[in-house]
């Protein structure tokens, strides 16, 4: 049962890793240019039809895996190194700073996603993939550093740290040493979460044109510009709708799989 | 000079002192027993010897160990401390090891960390004869397997032994021992007691062995403190203690400890 949802969540992951690089490197039409009459609907020359200015739909659903991506890795590597660092730090700091630490994360945690966007695109120079992957990041650290934070407590007070020190092992060892590979799995499985939960953010904030401009198309501005023509041509809204799933429900398949293979009590290990 | 000199040792908790002033001393090679039960700041007291009291309490008065002051020393001065003079093995075999590394990279730790503090090269072969040779120290039999464990594959007894051969490892001339046989069935609590005292005569090490109960005390140590409420009520050697108690709470305790045992036996 749980490798099922392993091989899904891969698969589904997967196949949106694999449009992505494609993307890169081969197109089935120019993304901007007109390739066939406006709104049609799907046929075998255009799998999604074409939009209202006459473009390829498909091929924009592609390119979307590819922004949708990149703003999930982004933000998890960002969320991830700064939620852990801070996570770490707070769990090893003075009760005060600790305190005001995690208080801090609380409002950030409060704080609602988009209003950060906003504020990030307010202090750079406009909407773009970086700040939008700034915003989420920042966002998922705050979650992750609270969880990092209980879950470097939780090993903190186990008796062979504390045998450890006693047999001289300093702090930074026993961080690399016992704490972030005890962590590990529970914070893994919080990233990939996470991560689904970043590109459905993604899709929100260009969704308001906060996200990346065009002609990058991102899912979210996608369903955005098809709203309009949502009663004439209702692929517009399905495709990159069902995209965006298809690549939420795997991620999340595959960070449940990916927890009870990280176990080794539960897993084959 | 005594290898661990305490004198008028005070642990403050956040709200009220929680140990009020004790002194006392462990030559080498001697085993000295703190007794008394849950709350009575036995813990404390081993821990502070150590300089690992948890967050938010603090130690006042003296603790000498080798000579070096342990109260009032940042981390940083202890480590070197930590580990060549004093070791320490836990009450609770379940948390005593890293669950998620296996039992020989466990136990590589501290030897790497000896040999490096020896300024001694070591290389996979002499790390492999040193860990099987802990392992045979603490008797534990099959040892190429227990290398390739993880903690949850192999029982609590043999955790807590290779938990000892861990704290052992380091080099140590006291080994503190808290409640180091509660979690275990009373049979296993036998071999590991008899482990320990065999270990400690033959490595010529010094034992503080920390207890609530009685009859354990008493088989494996010279001398013993009877802590309640924070304070040393008794002290003295196991035997006159034992039979002669001077104190109330201690007579209570040996009470309490007596009728248990006629207990069981009448239940024979």
């Amino acid at each position: 049962m749980r490798r099922t949802s392993l091989w899904i969540g891969a698969i589904l992951v997967g196949i949106n890793v694999a449009v992505a690089l494609l993307t890169l490197v081969w197109l089935p039409y120019d993304p901007t240019a007109m390739a066939g009459g406006r709104l049609q609907p799907p046929s075998w020359a255009h799998w999604a039809g074409t939009d209202r200015l006459g473009r390829d739909y498909f091929t924009q659903v592609m390119i979307g895996a590819r922004i949708a991506l990149t703003v999930g890795i982004g933000a998890a590597a960002l969320g991830g190194l700064i939620g852990t660092t801070l996570g770490v730090l707070s769990a090893f700091a003075q009760r005060g700073i600790d305190d005001a630490l995690a208080a801090t994360l609380d409002i950030l945690i409060a704080f609602p996603t988009l209003l950060l966007a906003m504020l990030v695109v307010a202090a750079s120079d406009g909407a773009s993939l970086g700040t939008a992957i700034l915003a989420i990041g920042i966002a998922m650290s705050a979650i992750l550093a609270r969880l990092v934070r209980i879950l470097t407590k939780r090993v903190l007070a186990q008796d062979y740290i504390t045998a450890a020190r006693c047999s001289g092992l300093g702090w930074g060892r026993i961080v690399l040493v016992h704490v972030l590979p005890n962590i590990a799995p529970t914070v893994l499985v919080a990233i990939a979460l996470q991560f689904g939960l970043a590109v459905i953010a993604e899709a929100s904030l260009s969704y308001l044109g906060l996200g990346a401009p065009p002609p990058n198309a991102s899912w979210g501005q996608l369903l955005q510009s098809a709203q309009s023509t949502v009663y004439n041509a209702p692929i517009g809204v399905i495709a990159p709708g069902l995209a965006l799933m298809a690549l939420v429900l795997g991620i999340n398949f595959l960070a449940d799989g990916l927890r009870d293979l990280l176990d080794p009590e539960r897993g084959a290990a | 000079m005594s290898l661990l000199q305490v004198e008028n040792l005070r642990v403050h908790g956040p709200a009220r002192e929680l140990v009020h002033g004790i002194s006392f001393s462990v030559e080498s090679g001697e085993r000295l027993g703190l007794v008394g039960e849950s709350g009575s700041g036995k813990s404390l007291t081993a821990m502070s010897v150590v300089g690992l009291l948890a967050n938010g309490l603090r130690a006042e008065g003296s603790v000498l160990l080798d000579g070096h002051q342990v109260i009032g020393q940042s981390d940083r001065a202890l480590v070197p401390l930590r580990g060549s003079v004093a070791a320490v093995v836990f009450q609770d075999p379940r948390s005593a090891l890293d669950p998620l590394m296996r039992l020989g990279e466990q136990l590589a730790l501290p030897i790497r960390r000896r040999a490096r503090r020896e300024g001694r090269a070591l290389d996979a072969a002499t790390l492999r004869a040193e860990q099987l040779r802990w392992l045979d120290r603490v008797s534990i039999a099959d040892p190429e397997r227990i290398l390739r464990s993880w903690p949850h594959e192999v029982s609590g007894g043999q955790r807590q032994r290779v938990a000892i051969a861990m704290a052992l490892a380091c080099g140590p001339r006291l080994l503190i021992a808290d409640e180091p046989t509660t979690a275990l069935d009373v049979t296993t609590q036998a071999e590991v007691l008899d482990l320990l005292d065999d270990l400690a005569r033959d490595e010529g090490l010094a034992l503080l062995f920390i207890s609530h109960d009685l009859p354990v005390v008493a088989r494996i140590t010279d001398r013993v403190i009877v802590m309640q409420h924070g304070r040393a009520v008794e002290e003295g050697p196991v035997g006159q203690v034992f039979t002669r108690p001077q104190d109330e709470y201690t007579r209570g305790l040996v009470a309490a400890a007596r009728q248990l045992e006629t207990a069981v036996r009448g239940m024979r």
